[in-house]
Formats: structure tokens, C-alpha cells, sequence
């Protein structure tokens, strides 16, 4: 158990290895989103009451499951990091912040853009949106905190931290808001019930929901190895590295 | 380490208990803190100006003022809790007490707990104390002052010990202010929610033994847990 544990927490390991992982997840994702894309936008048929304007839905829901995974991802990483120390954890916490923000701030502005002909205006204190829009408050507090700090171990197990006491804190802010007001429908997927789409308008949504993954996949993973870089100049493998040209590892 | 034992031993006793820990922080707070009595009143003041500026700003209609009233006194008082934390470990940062806070023997968490508990003494318990004279200026109906003031005892207590992460989080930073209210107010929406939720349903008429229990639940969960992330946060602070 503890010999993979740190194989995989070692940089130059994941540095190799996810060389060869990268371009798989690139070109996958890609596929994907550009196939969910043109089979939602344009073969898909249109929702009976609500038009065209339901195509919004593949971009909101993908990015709105995205954002809360984005979320669960740091807080394990940050939980790893802050017990054992794996350094390559709170790099890839690091890494997905901006991808969890930006993804929180598309599923809030797509929301508002398909609430103008759906619910007649752009903004509603609904509990969904709301929360939503306390979370994009919590990703950048944990950017800001982890910038704050001279220090990188410093800023590191801070932001670990802040984001650990968010987690818990998540699930509350949840659930109150959505005592307080409630107007957003019910949760589109789940894993249990059977959808109540027709396949033809949840396909391309699992396809982009997949396609949205890999390339968080693929994000994530290539700016955690430019961070390995740049947290390890010095170190021989990088020198290596550097001096055998871009391919050589 | 029974050598050590035994020579700590020699010069000052057996080392003092959890509860000796405790007290002695919260008494030592507490008097540190009624001798500053300028500071002591500047979250007092900051509340009663701020329920003071919103008649002033909308319509000093008493219809419009005693339905806003719920929600008004209990973001003021929020800002007011979130105005005070900042000194809440700064002082002992800058002079190195914290660093002897750290050094003693009992759980940094209980003794960090103390200092919640002494800052709650000195601003929560307050500000909840004279909320009932600031509810009838925004005319608040007499009935729900009662469930005006529970609400901010147990509520003010719980923004005490979650903004305390947020406080210990920033004490070493230079510009920490700005930088403490974007951490710690999306995690006081909680409490927000049902401490104005519950005067309100109070105004109703309706029920609230649920709702004050649940405000009585998010305390309970934040005793467990904020003092033992907030002595997390301020061991890092003291390394960085």
C-alpha cells in the first residue's frame, strides 16, 4: 500500500507518467464535447414547452456538476495534503481551483442567460442559484487566501484548511438556502431513477458531461505538471529534462 | 521523558490541568479586554450606526421598517461580530503571546477556545443584550424580542467561533481585513439565514422551537470543530 501511495505522490512519477495520459485526455475530451455540441444544438429535438431555448441545458447542467466535483476534488486533495504531507496533493488542489471558479461562474451565467425565456427574468434569489453563488465566493476566498501568503507551504496548508472548514460548511449552506426560498427544478441526472428525458435529449448530455470531465481531466493535469516545474527547477530530473528537449521524458 | 517529567516538575508543580488551562485563558481575556473599554464599545456603537443608517437610506415608514427589521438588525449584527475578529488574535500575534499560547501544554484547541468564548463574552453576548432597544426603534413587534434575542445569543456564538478560523487564518497577514470578510461571510449565510428566519417566522406567530433548535445544531457542530481548525490555522500562521 505505501510503496504506490509514494510512487504516485512523487512528482517525477506523475510528471512521466501523465505525459502519456495528457494526450489521451485532450483529444477524448475534445471529441466528446464537440460531438455532445453538435448533436445537442442541432439534432436533438426541441423541448415541447420550452423550444430551442432548452439547449442552454448542455452546457449548464456539465458545468454545474462540474463545479461541485471540482469542489470534492480539492477537498480530498486538501485533506491528503494536510495528513500526509504528498505536496503533489495540494498542487492539484491548486491547479483545479480556477477550473472549479470559472465552471461555477458559467453554470451562474448560463443559468441567468436561460432564465430571461424560461422564468422571464435573469436573476432570481432561488436556492440553487444562490448557493451556487456562495460557493464562486468560496472558490475565490480559497484563491485569495493561498495568494495571500509569502510563504507557498504557508499559503498551501491555508488554503488546505479553509477549504476543508468549506466542505463541511457546503452541504449547510445547501440546505438552508434551500429552506429559505425554492423555484429551481429538481436535479436533472441522478443514478438511481431513470431519466425522464427522451434518450435522444439526455445522450448528448451524458456525452458532454463525459466530455466536460476529461477535459478538467486534462486542464488540471497539465497545470499541475507546470507546477511540479516550477516548484522544482533545481532538481536533477527537471535539468534533464530541460536539457534534453521537451520529448525526452 | 519521565527525566523531564520530573525536572519540570521540580521547578513548577505537576503541569496544570484542561480546565486550569481554560480558565486562566478566558479569565486573562476577558480582563485584557474590559480594561481596553473603548474597544469593548466600538462593535456596540458600529451595530446601533448601521441599524441607524438603513431608516435613513429607505423610508422612515414603520410598516416597510418592522418588515425589514428582522433581516436588518441581523446582518448588523453580523458586520459587527465580522468588524471585531480582526483583533480577535492580532494583538497577541504582534507582541508573541500566541507563540506562548502555543507552547503550552494543554491542547492549543481548548485554550483557543477560550478566547472564542471571552470574545463572544465581549461582543455576541452584548450585542444580543441590547438588540431589543434597536428592534423598537425599527418598531419590531414586542412579541418577538424575546425570540430576537435567543436567536442572536445562540447565533452571535456560532459567527464567534466559525469566524475565529477565518481570524486565525489571516493574523499573519499583513492586509488580512478585506481578505477575512471574503473568507468568512459566504460561511455566516448559514446562520444568517435561519437567526432571521426564525425571528420572522416569530413575528408570524408560528413555531420556532424547530428552527431555534437548528441554530442550536450549527453551534454545537461549530463547537466540535472551529477551535480545533482555528488552532490548525494559527500554528501555520505562526510558521509562515
Amino acid at each position: 500500500m505505501w510503496p504506490i501511495i509514494h510512487k504516485l505522490g512523487s512528482p517525477k512519477w506523475f510528471y512521466t507518467m501523465s505525459g502519456r495520459w495528457l494526450p489521451f485526455l485532450w483529444g477524448s475530451g475534445t471529441i466528446l464535447v464537440v460531438l455532445g455540441s453538435l448533436w445537442g444544438l442541432a439534432f436533438a429535438p426541441p423541448d415541447y414547452q420550452q423550444g430551442d431555448s432548452f439547449r442552454i441545458l448542455y452546457v449548464h447542467v456539465p458545468a454545474a456538476i462540474l463545479a461541485q466535483s471540482c469542489f470534492a476534488l480539492m477537498a480530498m486533495c486538501s485533506l491528503i495534503f494536510l495528513v500526509w504531507r504528498i505536496k503533489l496533493a495540494d498542487m492539484v488542489a491548486g491547479a483545479a481551483a480556477p477550473f472549479g471558479a470559472a465552471m461555477t461562474f458559467g453554470a451562474l451565467f448560463s443559468g441567468a442567460v436561460w432564465g430571461v425565456p424560461t422564468w422571464g427574468t435573469w436573476w432570481v434569489w432561488d436556492a440553487r442559484l444562490t448557493s451556487m453563488l456562495l460557493m464562486l465566493f468560496l472558490y475565490l476566498g480559497i484563491m485569495a487566501l493561498r495568494g495571500a501568503f509569502a510563504s507557498r507551504d504557508g499559503g498551501a496548508r491555508a488554503a488546505a484548511i479553509l477549504t476543508l472548514v468549506g466542505v463541511i460548511n457546503l452541504p449547510i449552506i445547501k440546505y438552508s438556502v434551500v429552506w429559505w426560498n425554492t423555484l429551481h427544478q429538481g436535479a436533472t441526472f441522478s443514478l438511481t431513477e431513470k431519466p425522464a428525458m427522451p434518450a435522444s435529449m439526455w445522450l448528448p448530455l451524458l456525452l458532454m458531461v463525459i466530455g466536460f470531465y476529461l477535459l478538467f481531466a486534462a486542464v488540471t493535469v497539465a497545470r499541475t505538471r507546470n507546477e511540479i516545474i516550477r516548484r522544482q527547477p533545481t532538481a536533477r530530473w527537471v535539468r534533464a529534462l530541460v536539457q534534453g528537449g521537451r520529448h525526452g521524458l | 521523558m519521565t527525566a523531564e517529567r520530573t525536572a519540570t516538575d521540580r521547578i513548577a508543580g505537576p503541569l496544570p490541568g484542561l480546565w486550569q488551562g481554560f480558565s486562566a485563558t478566558l479569565s486573562r481575556d476577558c480582563r485584557l479586554r474590559f480594561r481596553r473599554r473603548s474597544e469593548l464599545a466600538n462593535p456596540l456603537i458600529f451595530f446601533a450606526l448601521i441599524v441607524t443608517l438603513f431608516p435613513l437610506g429607505l423610508a422612515p415608514d414603520s410598516t416597510l421598517l418592522s418588515s425589514i427589521a428582522p433581516g436588518l438588525l441581523w446582518v448588523a449584527a453580523l458586520l459587527s461580530v465580522l468588524l471585531s475578529l480582526d483583533g480577535l488574535f492580532r494583538d497577541d500575534f504582534d507582541d508573541g503571546t500566541l507563540e506562548q499560547l502555543l507552547l503550552a501544554p494543554q491542547p492549543t484547541g481548548i485554550l483557543v477556545l477560550a478566547r472564542i468564548v471571552a470574545h463572544w463574552l465581549t461582543t455576541g453576548l452584548p450585542l444580543a443584550l441590547i438588540s431589543p432597544l434597536l428592534a423598537v426603534m425599527l418598531s419590531l413587534p414586542g412579541h418577538s424580542m424575546d425570540v430576537l434575542m435567543l436567536t442572536l445569543l445562540l447565533g452571535s456564538a456560532t459567527l464567534s467561533l466559525i469566524g475565529a478560523i477565518g481570524a486565525a487564518l489571516t493574523v499573519g497577514l499583513r492586509r488580512g481585513g478585506v481578505l477575512l470578510s471574503l473568507l468568512i461571510l459566504p460561511l455566516y449565510t448559514p446562520v444568517l439565514i435561519f437567526g432571521a428566519g426564525t425571528v420572522r417566522l416569530a413575528i408570524e406567530g408560528a413555531p420556532v422551537a424547530p428552527w431555534l433548535a437548528l441554530m442550536g445544531a450549527m453551534l454545537a457542530l461549530s463547537l466540535l470543530a472551529a477551535p480545533w481548525a482555528a488552532a490548525a490555522a494559527l500554528k501555520l500562521s505562526l510558521d509562515g
